[in-house]
């Protein structure tokens, strides 16, 4: 399907991008292909949400979890003096790394390059596992293990791997824990944040060979099961297959962040060391990474470092892997910097902060989200990679809505992408291209009444005038408009099945329940804290003008 | 294969994507803390408390105690197989008992895991954030000598503690392979609930010299 181009149109929008106006202009790049990799789940946002929020055990681990983080994450920021000054530093780097791209991403090729090590650029998900593919193959071996990466995760490696025979090793424990049930990851820092240790002590238990029958659920106890079990592994498997936090132009070094050695295991035992990375993960300077080393651990476990950082440069003669490689992927990176507001969220440095204070992803956990990137990140950066229409029913197209607009994102990311202005952005992209049918029209309807709830009482009652006018146009009230459906099912409200959004939206129970969401992301994000949390308002991170 | 043309490609996107919306470039502000120095006893009360909050352990000495300080966290530990890297000051194992391994080429992996612990010096430190910086040199060895051994023993120099995160990265040479190393390994992966001791050391044992 061919629209009129418009300037940014391609990404977020559309699928494939029209063709080249006149020769020598440019091109709006590429979405992700569809088909390979996980940049859309397949089912909308709002029956998966429905679904995950009739288990119990769910929202209750993730409500434990997520209040855990968040506060230890504001006591970490708050030590910091020059917290919003590095958070500036950080929005500032990333923007100029983007700008930047044709003459870094040259430049790292050629660092990396000249210290011993190969690298190779793939188009999209199929070319980047290709690639992966055959330098396996070369190696002789039928076995790799793996550092948690996203950009891995994305492209869908695993999978392609399995089916070329060759067995992917999750090391890091709580994606041991996701591989070992046959389950999806669902946060992007802690995969089985949706899992409590009675349900990992029966996912160990079962899943490891030889493992304890007796295994408790003590925490140490589950840590120390993964490291006998993964043990053997790092010392006999001589593939690793990694992504990196960073990637240095100047020098041409690689940065990983980790927690539990799985990663220095990975980066230093093996033969060969392979890296996924995306184009938008180049930093300019060595220096720079004085800021993101302070960003980074302490926006995401809430820690003042992480246990272990590893940087390296091509091969080092005598010290970890003799052959490394390092694969660039765009996989819709392009078409995301091709969008004036979309390509501020290539600067995500993948800290999970903005799930961890969102109250829509406390309730539906990641899963609900489809995507490799679930919460507010994801709910921006799979529409701009991967597109929202590129399927008749694409359920990216519900993304945009699986959000009360409350701001907490933004006031948590440290690099200050704004979610909440991509958010509305796509709504108003997705109703222009739904037309000024009666979704298009609820829907915009309802961007707006999530906007503010001190304008709820007002503008509910517009928006059930608009709908039931909207529906009297078509002559009748049709079932539920999908992402409006969503959203409403999301809430922790009695909802009736069909075709009652608008009566529902109407309706006390509606108006009471929607308030209370709106005023929960208002309250949080004042407090910068969430329920169950109680900390006080956050002396230095001030919230943004109003949008 | 796919080399030249998917290079071509996506450099090809990428300059279309920044023509269609062109950046609008702003200097970097770097107006966060930079070039701190503290006095040497704020160092050393910050590093160690950090030290002690990841649940490090921690002994303070003179240079010239180093060998009783390192022979002490063996023991504790009840070390009995130790491995150094090739540049280590002999000195610093006078005091031990045990077995020492020097690392070299001809160590396997699985020779390492054989291992109940390793001595290394290490290249700088963050007080502010409990941080010991390894590059490699000859008296850190290579980075599988300090990851594989379940107890590590880091010899610090008081005088390399730098005050923050900036400083202490500005004493490394960029290029060499470097370990940032924040206490023992730890996994927050089971209801957030951090668990010390995963795949790197279980222990870490600081020896920081405040004369050196
Ligand atoms: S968008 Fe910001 S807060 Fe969310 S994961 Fe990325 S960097 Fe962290």
């Amino acid at each position: 399907m061919t629209r009129p181009s418009r300037p940014g149109a391609a990404a977020g929008s559309g699928d494939d991008p029209p063709e080249r106006p006149l020769p020598g202009t440019p091109a709006p790049p590429p979405h992700a292909p569809p088909g390979t990799g996980r940049l859309r789940g397949d089912t909308p946002f709002p029956r998966a949400a429905r679904a995950a929020l009739g288990d119990h055990t769910l929202r209750d681990n993730l409500r434990r979890a997520t209040g855990t983080i968040r506060a230890r994450r504001l006591a970490a920021t708050r030590e910091l003096p020059d917290w919003e000054r590095l958070r500036d530093a950080g929005a500032a780097l990333k923007s100029e790394a983007l700008d930047r791209l044709p003459e870094l991403l040259p430049q790292l090729e050629a660092a990396f390059t000249g210290r011993g090590g190969t690298v190779h650029w793939a188009r999209d998900a199929a070319e980047a596992n290709a690639i992966v593919t055959r330098l396996v193959r070369e190696t002789g071996s039928e076995e790799v293990v793996k550092v948690k990466s996203m950009a891995t995760q994305e492209i869908g490696l695993n999978e392609h791997l399995a089916r070329q025979g060759i067995t992917a090793y999750e090391t890091d424990l709580a994606e041991l824990i996701v591989q070992l049930s046959g389950d999806r990851p669902s946060h992007i820092l802690v995969p089985a944040i949706h899992r409590n240790r009675e349900e990992i002590r029966g996912i160990l238990r079962d899943g490891i060979p030889d493992a304890d029958p007796r295994l408790g659920s003590d925490p140490a106890e589950l840590a120390a099961a993964a490291r006998a079990h993964l043990r053997e592994r790092f010392l006999t498997v001589p593939v690793a297959v990694s992504g990196a936090n960073f990637g240095i132009a100047e020098t041409g070094t690689l940065c990983v962040v980790e927690s539990e050695g799985n990663g220095r295991m990975c980066l230093t035992l093996p033969r060969t060391l392979i890296t996924v990375m995306g184009i938008e993960k180049v930093v300019p300077l060595h220096r720079d990474l004085e800021v993101f080393l302070q960003l980074l651990p302490r926006s995401a476990t809430g820690e003042r470092m992480n246990p272990y950082t590893s940087l390296w440069t091509g091969v080092t003669p005598g010290d970890g892997p003799q052959e490394v490689h390092l694969v660039l992927l765009d996989n819709g990176r392009t078409a995301a910097l091709a969008d004036p507001l979309g390509r501020g969220a290539l600067g995500c440095i993948r800290c999970s902060a903005c799930l961890n204070v969102c109250p829509v992803y406390e309730r539906v956990g990641g899963h609900a989200y489809g995507s490799t990137y679930p919460g507010p990140i994801g709910a921006v950066l799979s529409p701009y990679l991967a597109g929202m229409h590129a399927t008749g029913d694409d359920p990216n197209r519900t993304l945009p809505y699986a959000s009360t607009l409350c701001g907490a994102c933004l006031d948590a990311c440290p690099v200050r992408i704004d979610l909440p202005a991509m958010l509305v952005d796509l709504r108003r992209r997705h109703t222009e291209e739904a037309g000024r049918t009666p979704e298009a029209l609820a829907m915009r309807t309802a961007g707006a009444v999530m906007r503010r709830p001190r304008l709820y009482t007002a503008a509910q009652r517009t928006a059930a005038r608009l709908a039931r006018a909207a529906a009297r146009r078509e002559g009748r009230i049709t079932r539920l408009p999908p992402p409006l459906a969503g959203w409403t099912e999301a809430r922790d409200a009695p909802v009736p099945a069909r075709d009652a959004f608008r009566s529902w939206f109407a309706s006390p129970e509606g108006a009471a329940a929607m308030r209370a969401a709106a005023r929960e992301g208002e309250r949080r994000r004042a407090a910068h804290e969430g329920p169950g949390g109680g900390a006080p308002a956050d002396g230095h991170d001030r919230r943004e003008e109003e949008r | 294969m796919s080399g030249p043309t998917a290079r071509e490609a996506v450099l090809g996107r990428i300059r279309d994507a920044l023509a269609l919306a062109p950046p609008g470039r702003q200097p970097v502000p770097r107006a966060y803390r930079t070039g701190r120095t503290l006095p040497d006893d704020e160092r050393l009360a910050l590093f160690t408390g950090r030290l002690a909050d990841y649940r490090a352990g921690v002994r303070v000495c003179t240079a010239a105690a180093t060998a009783e300080a390192v022979a002490g966290a063996l023991d504790a530990h009840g070390a009995r197989r130790v491995g150094v890297p090739p540049g280590l000051d002999p000195a610093w194992l006078e005091r031990f008992g045990g077995e020492v391994l020097v690392d070299s080429a001809a160590v396997s992996p699985r020779m390492l895991d054989g291992l109940d612990a390793v001595v290394t010096a290490s290249a700088a430190a963050c007080a502010e954030t409990g941080t010991v910086l390894l590059d490699g040199s000859p008296d850190q060895g290579r980075r599988a000598l300090s990851l594989v051994p379940d107890v590590h023993v880091l010899v610090v120099g008081l005088s390399t503690v730098a005050a923050g995160v900036p400083e202490a990265l500005a004493l490394l040479v960029p290029g060499r392979p470097t370990t940032l190393v924040s206490g023992p390994s730890a996994t927050s992966d089971i209801e957030l609930e951090r668990v010390e001791g995963v795949h790197g050391p279980r222990v870490l044992e600081v020896v920081l010299r405040t004369d050196a």
